[in-house]
């Protein structure tokens, strides 16, 4: 299958959180089609690093992330968490994990419930779970407005409308710190702001992280985002991982044809860079209902030969933490360039 | 071909006047594309939208607006219906609002060919054909024949270009064309958008909040901040000298694929002014390191300085003596007028 496989997994001693083989399907209306959103995806992370997730829209980011988070369940796979597997826990016992499994999401302001004080906002799961005394719950919502760089006195009894993009997100920063999560899966934090703010919560993220001792994984699709926050990358696209490894290694010798194309079509700010002699790739993502059998980048590719479309590539090692789904991966250094038929604008 | 003067577009709203464009001027020559670039509500659309003379009603503007050295967008809106496609076209942000639901997109080409070139039903029909596949749109006939819920954010893109450039525009205004879309076909579009009006030898306006997609393919870049243009230069010149502390700090808050990971960002402190009550002085000076007193009495004046071409509105410019002065002044009095978070 393509882009399937384990080799880069860890040690499970080692990992907070290992996820194997996860599946996701949704079905199309009553045709007996389904989305294959998510195919075989494994991953792992270890406590204190940050894991980034990074591809186009529509390759399975999100529904990676919910599916961790069980929400929904997967329809497949295995979700190891502190030692057991969520994917089988039910009612209570499922619920009881959120407190140590906490998730933030892009739209930082429909994310809040409008009508809440933002004290109330950041104490929700304090209170949901009682966690402490009503005075040690105070004292720790005091904490986290100070540390997302709030007021407690001025900015408590505040609801989110008056608050701008970022400091809504701010506000979910510390709301999903207030349970002392062992693991927080951020899906696209900060695609919906402005960059001087981007830069603001990004910095924000590593703060908190270091001073909670947190663990992310970090969903987005711009790639020098990912770069700046993560320990290790994964690539996605059309719902199967191409390319895993440490952020420094994978940026400056990616593997994987997909990997490659979509370093060389960010742009770049740097006018000595000239756009039209980057490779460009043609056509667009095919539709998960349908994906190209063997290899799914293949259709546009332009390394792809008779093998892709025949066989899924499996995931093996290239270098010291780099892994590549690929049949005919770029060796180090190696330039992408475009076949005839794929350079099509 | 196109010359801006001092115009300024405000908003009856009721918290106040929205002052969302305050005294922009630039001038755009034929087959040149300038740059627009700023973060969200700093006036990039509301300045497009006032050179297309696409206002709402609640909105009054002042300057002047020239195309080949006559007056535009005055208060006749029928006399702009002559100028759009002809003259000038747009391609927007997203193209399912701009595009109508219910029409085949190739009728949506047909029409606007048959408004205002007056053409006959098979002369239309063929150019339509012709401007699909100039676009890169495979099977063009199919495609003609779609409407456009069924076509992918991309392909709809190439068609709000193809109806866009249907009836040769002298000028072309894009608005964050390519912000909805995946890096890959967003490469595709821009360079589909430059090889365009390389052979139109079209007039081009790119507005983007993206410093990376105007640093390779504008002329020349304006920069702005609140309502205003703070600063402009030729592209090269904008980025090897830069002068305005907001285009520096702009430039150095996003992260960059050539920085090792965990670099620490350079964000900018605070937020943008509100539009209603700006600040008296300089709009960045609450968030600028480099501000002094001056700087938050009497707003700078956007004037060329040394190199011809390259205008800023700053009273302690980045890489001048004065501006190292007074960065040196606020950093050894610990960010005194820095802003908060
Ligand atoms: N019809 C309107 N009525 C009142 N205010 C408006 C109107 N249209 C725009 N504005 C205000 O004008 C300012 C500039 O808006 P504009 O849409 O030009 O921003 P922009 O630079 O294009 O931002 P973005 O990057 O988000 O597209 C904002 O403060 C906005 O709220
Ligand atoms: N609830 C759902 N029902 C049907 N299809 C879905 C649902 N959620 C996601 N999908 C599909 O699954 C694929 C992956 O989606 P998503 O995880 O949201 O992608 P990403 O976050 O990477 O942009 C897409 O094709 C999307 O349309
Ligand atoms: S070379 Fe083959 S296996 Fe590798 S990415 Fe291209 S199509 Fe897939
Ligand atoms: S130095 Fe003064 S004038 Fe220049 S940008 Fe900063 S605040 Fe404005
Ligand atoms: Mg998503
Ligand atoms: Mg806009």
């Amino acid at each position: 299958m393509a882009g399937s496989g384990t080799a880069h997994l860890r040690d499970a001693n080692e990992v907070l959180l290992r996820v194997e083989n996860l599946l996701v399907e949704f079905p199309v209306g009553r045709s007996g089609l389904k989305v294959n959103a998510v195919t075989n995806i494994s991953l792992d992370v270890k406590p204190g690093e940050t894991l980034g997730l990074v591809g186009e829209s529509g390759c399975g980011k999100s529904t990676t992330g919910k599916a961790i988070m069980q929400l929904p369940k997967p329809t497949g796979g295995s979700v190891m968490f502190e030692g057991r597997d969520i994917a089988k826990l039910q009612g209570e016992e499922l619920r009881a994990i959120r407190t140590r499994l906490q998730m933030i999401f892009q739209d930082p302001i429909s994310s809040l419930n409008p009508r809440r004080k933002v004290e109330d906002i950041i104490a929700e799961g304090l209170n949901i779970w009682k966690i402490g005394t009503p005075e040690q719950r105070e004292a720790k919502v005091n904490e986290l407005m100070e540390a997302i760089g709030f007021d407690p006195a001025v900015q408590r009894g505040k609801r989110p409308h008056q608050f701008s993009g970022g400091q809504c997100q701010r506000i979910s920063i510390a709301r999903a710190v207030a349970t002392d999560p062992k693991l927080i899966i951020c899906d696209e934090p900060v695609s919906a702001l402005d960059v001087s703010v981007q830069a603001q919560i990004l910095n924000l993220l590593e703060d908190m992280k270091a001073r909670y001792g947190l663990t992310l994984i970090f969903i987005a699709h711009d790639l020098a985002v990912v770069k700046n926050i993560s320990d290790r990358v994964v690539v996605m696209y059309l719902g199967k991982i191409c390319e895993v490894g440490g952020p420094d290694e994978l940026y400056a010798n990616p593997r994987h044809p997909y990997t490659a194309a979509l370093l060389s079509a960010i742009p770049v700010p740097d006018p000595s860079v000239k756009p039209s002699e980057r490779m460009t790739l043609g056509g667009e993502i095919p539709s998960p209902v349908t994906p190209p059998s063997g290899c799914r980048f293949r259709t546009r590719c332009p390394r792809a030969e008779a093998l892709c479309a025949e066989q899924e590539p499996q995931i093996h090692q290239v270098g010291a933490d780099h892994f590549v789904a690929c049949h005919f991966p770029l060796e180090a250094g190696e330039t992408l360039t475009a076949s005839s038929e794929s350079f099509t604008v | 071909m196109l010359e801006v003067k001092d115009v300024r577009t405000s908003f009856k709203t009721d918290r106040g006047l929205v002052k969302a464009v305050d005294g922009v001027s630039f001038t755009l020559e034929r087959g040149e594309t300038l740059g627009v670039v700023g973060e969200s509500g700093c006036g990039k659309s509301v300045l497009s939208k006032t050179i297309m003379g696409l206002l709402p009603s609640n909105a009054s503007r002042s300057g002047s607006i020239k195309f080949e050295g006559q007056e535009i967008g005055g208060p006749s809106i029928k006399h702009m219906r002559d100028f759009w496609g002809t003259q000038m076209s747009m391609v927007f942000q997203d193209p399912m609002t701009a595009l109508n639901p219910v029409m085949k997109v190739g009728k949506q080409i047909t029409e606007s060919l048959r408004h205002h070139l007056d053409v006959s039903r098979e002369f239309a029909n063929e150019t339509a054909l012709q401007l699909l596949s100039s676009v890169g749109i495979p099977e063009p006939e199919r495609r003609l024949k779609q409407y456009a819920f069924e076509m992918s954010g991309g392909m709809r893109q190439r068609v709000m270009i193809a109806i866009a450039l249907a009836c040769g525009p002298k000028m072309l205004f894009a608005d964050e064309p390519t912000t909805a879309l995946d890096v890959t076909v967003q490469a595709q579009i821009l360079d589909l958008l430059e090889a365009q009006q390389a052979e139109r030898f079209m007039a081009m306006i790119l507005v983007t909040h993206d410093l990376g997609v105007v640093a390779g393919r504008a002329d020349n870049i304006m920069v702005m901040y609140a309502g205003q243009s703070i600063e402009m230069a030729p592209t090269r010149t904008l980025f090897s000298q830069m002068r305005h502390p907001y285009t520096e700090a702009l430039l150095k808050s996003i992260p960059k694929l050539n920085q090792a990971s965990h670099t620490r960002l350079d964000a900018i402190g605070g937020r943008p002014p509100d539009l209603v009550n700006p600040p008296v002085g300089c709009r960045f000076a609450p968030r600028c390191p480099y501000a002094q007193a001056k700087c938050h009495q009497e707003a700078p004046p956007l004037m060329v300085h040394d190199t011809p071409g390259h205008e800023y509105a700053c009273w302690f410019p980045v890489g001048t003596p004065q501006g190292a002065e007074a960065l040196a002044k606020n950093q050894g009095s610990i960010g005194t007028a820095v802003g908060g978070q």
